[in-house]
């Protein structure tokens, strides 16, 4: 047993006889370690580029279905806003939740689940949903100057039914960019009058706070005459009042408020 | 390069191509074959995969027992394909979603096992790189004929690039859809194996089955 040396083992397997049990095994055992070793320092060196191509590829995604909503596009245009982020937000201490994978949250589902929402006592609850998730997708919009659009989603009840929508906030985030209903079923004809685009139109530019910081927007009768007044609808009172209170409630303490007051104060990255 | 080795290079082109003579990777030149940029993408990957592949197995050739011959040649050429799958879905993002699948199921391209089976395993790492590379342009060569008419005729761009102004456009060219469906791709397939062997005669195959002819039959 003197010629130990790795070359000479290598030079006696390979004058051994192609079908012999050990070359066989040899011969298989030593492709599959190189084709698996080939193929895992592939996968593992491209990685990095190839998730970028499928983040960048759902962002081109959710832009798109931003933009597909009726006048959310027009916002995005006029904005100029290039790149969009999706964050998850805790809506409790207001800082983005970093452990959480935005592209991966089911905020539909995160609604109903026991786990993910805290009840709300009923003076907190005006827009009127019982429970009320602990995390929340938002998308910010960033141009060339910074911060240009957060787009909220948000939810609440309306006469008969969930009015679900995005809230665009202009980059003051006090002032609303546009507001974009893609679900409801109130009353066809009457209730339903909140996804008129012409009514959806008027939230454009509409005021949310007052001097001290407070929500101050409010439906009025007739013709609104302030900045932070929105037309009612006859006929659609209660509808419309189930919007005006969504948007109170999702701007307000218990909603994205404290998130939009970090986001203000510069505390979220 | 001498005389015979330029010969594996150049037969596959038209002499023993691998689609229109050997009728292998058909199915990749359907599906791939309704733009020019597809194509010319599947047509790449395709001979890198079979180039490398015929180099390694032509390398270990004389080590390869018999009994996991097939084993260790669809190890290696599945790993290259993997490889070239990953390479492009990093540096190709947009075209690797166009292919799909199709990049992945090079590895059941006949071209690819056929030729590491009849070539590679026969012959030294040299000529069989040149037959790799040479079958991949033989491949390539009626992709891309196959593509300049499916996406002329069918979208009357080439690579995108408008070359038949399109009637809804305010051109004249009216498109014709079919070439855009997967038979088409047989029928042309189909007309440069009928230009082929009228051509070169010698390619011609016996018939199998000769349909009987009653008139010129053997009555009493």
């Amino acid at each position: 047993m003197s010629d130990l040396s790795p070359l000479r083992l290598w030079r006696r397997f390979l004058a051994l006889p192609n079908e012999s049990r050990a070359k066989t095994l040899g011969v298989a055992f030593m492709v599959a370690t190189v084709s698996a070793l080939a193929v895992s320092v592939t996968s593992v060196t491209l990685k990095p580029r190839q998730e970028a191509h499928l983040a960048a590829a759902r962002e081109a995604r959710l832009a798109e279905m931003i933009a597909a909503l009726p006048g959310m596009g027009d916002i995005l245009r006029e904005t100029g806003a290039d790149t969009l982020d999706a964050v998850v937000v805790d809506l409790t201490s207001g800082q983005i939740a970093q452990d959480v994978d935005a592209a991966g949250f089911d905020f539909l589902a995160a609604q109903t689940d026991p786990a993910q929402t805290v009840a709300l006592s009923p003076a907190q609850d005006i827009a009127t949903i019982g429970r009320r998730p602990t995390l929340a997708p938002v998308y910010l919009l960033r141009g060339d100057g910074g911060l240009v659009l957060v787009v909220l989603p948000v939810y609440g009840t309306g006469y008969q039914s969930t009015l679900r929508a995005y809230l665009a906030l202009s980059a003051d985030l006090a002032t609303i960019a546009g507001l974009s209903i893609y679900e409801q079923a109130e009353t066809p004809g009457l209730g339903s009058r909140i996804t008129d685009p012409a009514w959806q139109a008027t939230w454009a530019g509409t005021e949310t706070r007052g001097p001290s910081g407070d929500i101050v927007i409010s439906l009025v009768r007739g013709a609104a005459n302030g900045p932070t007044e929105i037309d009612g609808i006859s006929g659609a009172t209660r509808s419309a009042t189930g919007v005006v209170q969504m948007v109170q409630f999702w701007l307000g303490p218990d909603g994205f408020g404290p998130f939009l007051s970090s986001l203000r104060l510069g505390g979220v990255k | 390069m001498n005389r015979s080795s330029l010969r594996h290079l150049t037969a596959p082109l038209i002499d023993n191509n691998p689609i229109t003579l050997q009728m292998l990777g058909i199915c990749s030149a359907l599906a791939v074959t309704t733009s020019m940029s597809t194509a010319l993408t599947m047509s790449l990957a395709l001979t890198a995969v079979l180039t490398a592949g015929s180099a390694s197995i032509s390398l270990i050739r004389r080590h390869l027992p018999q009994s996991i011959r097939l084993v260790v040649q669809i190890t290696i050429i599945a790993s290259f394909v993997i490889v070239a799958d990953q390479i492009l879905r990093a540096f190709a993002f947009e075209m690797s979603q166009r292919l799909s699948v199709f990049v992945g199921l090079i590895v059941t391209n006949c071209i690819v096992l056929g030729r590491a089976e009849a070539f590679a395993m026969r012959n030294p790492v040299w000529p069989s790189v040149l037959d790799g590379i040479g079958n991949g342009l033989g491949y390539s060569l009626i992709l891309m004929i196959v593509a300049a008419f499916r996406e002329g005729l069918g979208t009357g761009t080439l690579f995108g690039v408008t070359v038949l102004p399109l009637a809804s456009d305010g051109g004249w060219f009216q498109p014709l859809g079919v070439m855009l469906l997967a038979p088409s791709a047989f029928f042309i397939i189909a007309m440069l194996i009928w230009v082929i062997r009228t051509m070169r005669p010698s390619q011609v195959e016996a018939d199998d089955f000769p349909i009987h002819d009653p008139t010129a039959s053997n009555l009493p």
